[in-house]
């Protein structure tokens, strides 16, 4: 190295250390976030190294003799007994509602974009936004209160001279519930979204497009949903990196003792496993496959994506 | 726009007004519902009397909703919780988000990475559990309070607020007249920032006082349960007073009153549990659309 090189090093570190200390404040600023995230997320991280231990809270989680095999965790929840039925519930729940919350939000958007009225594209707009602010608690209290033997949907059931039906016994359409509940609750929301990209259709395509006698809907489908395709794509690989993820805290609610063959799925197998039966090791395994799972697709898809339609996150 | 609309045309408009009609329908006849049977003789909500309009008015349902010492300390707990939760989400990520838009920020990129990371990886729920028992805030109202209030989302999207709706120019003059980031932060930033806190504040008090389910894992003292908890116990509990029964502590006449009570109890409770959350939306409405739409504008 020569002596001009290391000059300029060492007067480069030496110019990096006066920014740092000139704007000291500003990493001041970044430390609660770091102390945030050491605590609440880095620390956790450590701590998945009891997937690979069999766990003893005396000893803690570095004293913990290492599980043997390794893997052992791992291959216990597979040769348990819910690994079959909770893999196959997530796995329904997640694919049925994954399609359907994808869809619906698009459609939703489209149909609104085409009314000309301003008033009227308010009132639907805040209308459908209105169920996403309601809490899980409640969403899943209204579903028992509506579907309940003498619940609303049973009373019109009867107006029209049907026959009641136990809507919340049946096992067979515990998923319809869960996911149209779902649906009820976040289309509207999801459809925001897509007003930002519609906004940006050109008009005078959509002019040209009427001189030459297109309809509205031969509009839609060669205009507007061309226009919302990279948007969708978007949201189209973060529910593939959330896709395993149904969330324990929605099914919980909706669990009872008669539905578990259909309603227990990986995360509240995790939370039962973890927290009631405190096999901690076995839980924390099965939590981390199922983050590695999300997250080879998150990649996978966007890497697909990427090479397919040019559209990724990053 | 001149109305180019031909006869197709005008059939698919209406098709699609009548179709959005119904849709908007469906989605407030819920809440409509639960609004009316709050209010309505339970008896006749169970026969099929109410259906669209309050029947044989009563209040008896909030009443009773009022007097539960459990329902309110719940809702004591949850104001607390959800303005702690909010002040210390803002707290924590609209300095950070403003140290990631400076660009003479040093080592910027590794701070990124580091905040980027927990996007895509956590512990899970058994390691987070271990990590805050060691450090004793298990049955304390902190993880409550803190868990989930900050995430790399939400400093991203002010991130990219402050970079593209703030012109630099004010920053930098402002520094030449010799003005220290925390001075622009707080004179310059923050002031042109209000639609942008206002959805995060929003959305973070949403999240808050929405969640049942940190509570549920963190907390056993009944006195800390937050409404949504108490909620939750209220609503799922139908086979409580079967039980009763069983056991003898009831008779079957004092059942059904009660059952009727319960009933409407359930759905005046729903009423007060989500009425902060509906008040606040009118004001805040205008603003999170503009927020979402800054958030989705890739950083």
């Amino acid at each position: 190295m020569t002596d001009s090189s290391l000059r300029t090093r060492q007067s480069n570190s030496h110019k990096k250390w006066n920014k740092i200390i000139r704007n000291w404040q500003l990493y001041l600023f970044l430390l609660p976030a770091v102390v945030y995230f050491i605590i609440f997320n880095y620390a956790p991280m450590y701590g998945v190294l009891i997937a690979f231990k069999k766990y003893n809270p005396g000893a803690g989680i570095w004293g913990s003799p290492w599980a043997d095999p390794w893997y052992k965790n791992f291959t216990d929840f597979f040769h348990s007994a819910w690994a079959l039925t909770t893999i196959r519930n997530t796995l329904i729940l997640a694919i049925y509602s994954f399609i359907v919350g994808t869809i619906l939000p698009v459609v939703l958007a489209l149909m609104i974009n085409e009314v000309r009225s301003v008033a009227f594209k308010k009132i639907v707009q805040n209308a459908t936004y209105i169920p996403y602010f309601v809490s899980t608690v409640v969403l899943v209290g209204m579903v028992n209160l509506f579907f309940g033997g003498s619940g609303v949907i049973n009373q019109i059931i009867k107006l029209f001279g049907g026959q009641s039906i136990l809507f919340l016994m049946k096992n067979s359409i515990f998923d319809d519930l869960y996911v149209w509940s779902g649906v009820w609750q976040g289309t509207g929301w999801g459809s925001i979204i897509y007003f930002a990209a519609l906004s940006n259709a050109s008009p005078e395509l959509h002019e040209a497009a009427v001189i030459d006698g297109a309809s509205r809907f031969q509009r839609i489908i060669h205009i507007n949903i061309p226009v919302i395709v990279p948007t969708f794509i978007i949201m189209l690989i973060m529910g593939a990196g959330s896709l395993i993820n149904v969330g324990a805290e929605k099914v919980l609610l909706m669990q009872t003792d008669m539905n578990l063959e259909v309603s227990e799925v990986i995360n509240t197998y995790v939370y039962k496993v973890g927290l009631v039966k405190t096999n901690f090791s076995l839980s924390t395994a099965i939590g981390l496959l199922t983050n590695f799972i999300n997250m080879a697709l998150l990649l996978t898809v966007n890497k697909v994506s990427g090479t397919v339609s040019d559209t990724s996150l990053w | 726009m001149v109305n180019y609309d031909t006869r197709t045309d005008k059939v698919f408009n209406v098709v699609n007004l009548v179709t959005l009609v119904i849709i908007t329908l469906l989605v407030l006849y819920p809440i409509w519902f639960v609004l009316c049977a709050s209010i309505s003789d339970p008896v006749a909500v169970n026969t099929g009397k109410m259906i669209c309009w309050p029947k044989d008015v009563t209040f008896s349902g909030y009443k009773a909703v009022f007097q539960d010492p459990a329902v309110l300390l719940g809702y004591r707990n949850s104001i607390l919780y959800t303005a702690l939760g909010t002040l210390v989400s803002l707290a924590i990520t609209l300095p950070a988000a403003y140290a990631l838009s400076r660009k003479d920020l040093v080592y910027v990129s590794v701070f990124t990475k580091f905040f980027l990371v927990t996007m895509f990886f956590s512990g899970g729920l058994i390691p987070s559990y271990l990590t805050l028992q060691k450090i004793g805030m298990v049955g304390t109202i902190w993880p409550v309070v803190l868990v989930g209030a900050v995430g790399m989302s939400n400093i991203v999207i002010s991130r990219t607020f402050f970079i593209s709706s703030i012109p630099a120019e004010l920053q930098e003059a402002a520094q030449i007249d010799g003005a220290s980031n925390f001075k622009i932060f707080f004179r310059i930033i923050l002031p042109l920032s209000k639609p942008i806190i206002a959805v995060m504040a929003l959305f973070s008090a949403v999240g808050h006082w929405n969640n049942y389910f940190t509570a549920m894992i963190y907390l056993d003292d009944d006195k800390l349960k937050p409404l949504q908890l108490v909620l939750r116990e209220i609503l799922m509990q139908a086979e409580f007073n079967a039980k009763m029964v069983e056991q003898g502590l009831m008779d079957v006449g004092d059942l059904q009153e009660s059952l009727r009570l319960q009933e409407l109890i359930r759905y005046s409770l729903i009423v007060v549990a989500t009425l902060p959350v509906m008040i606040i939306y009118p004001f805040i409405q205008k603003y999170f659309v503009k927020g979402i739409m800054v958030g989705s504008i890739k950083a």
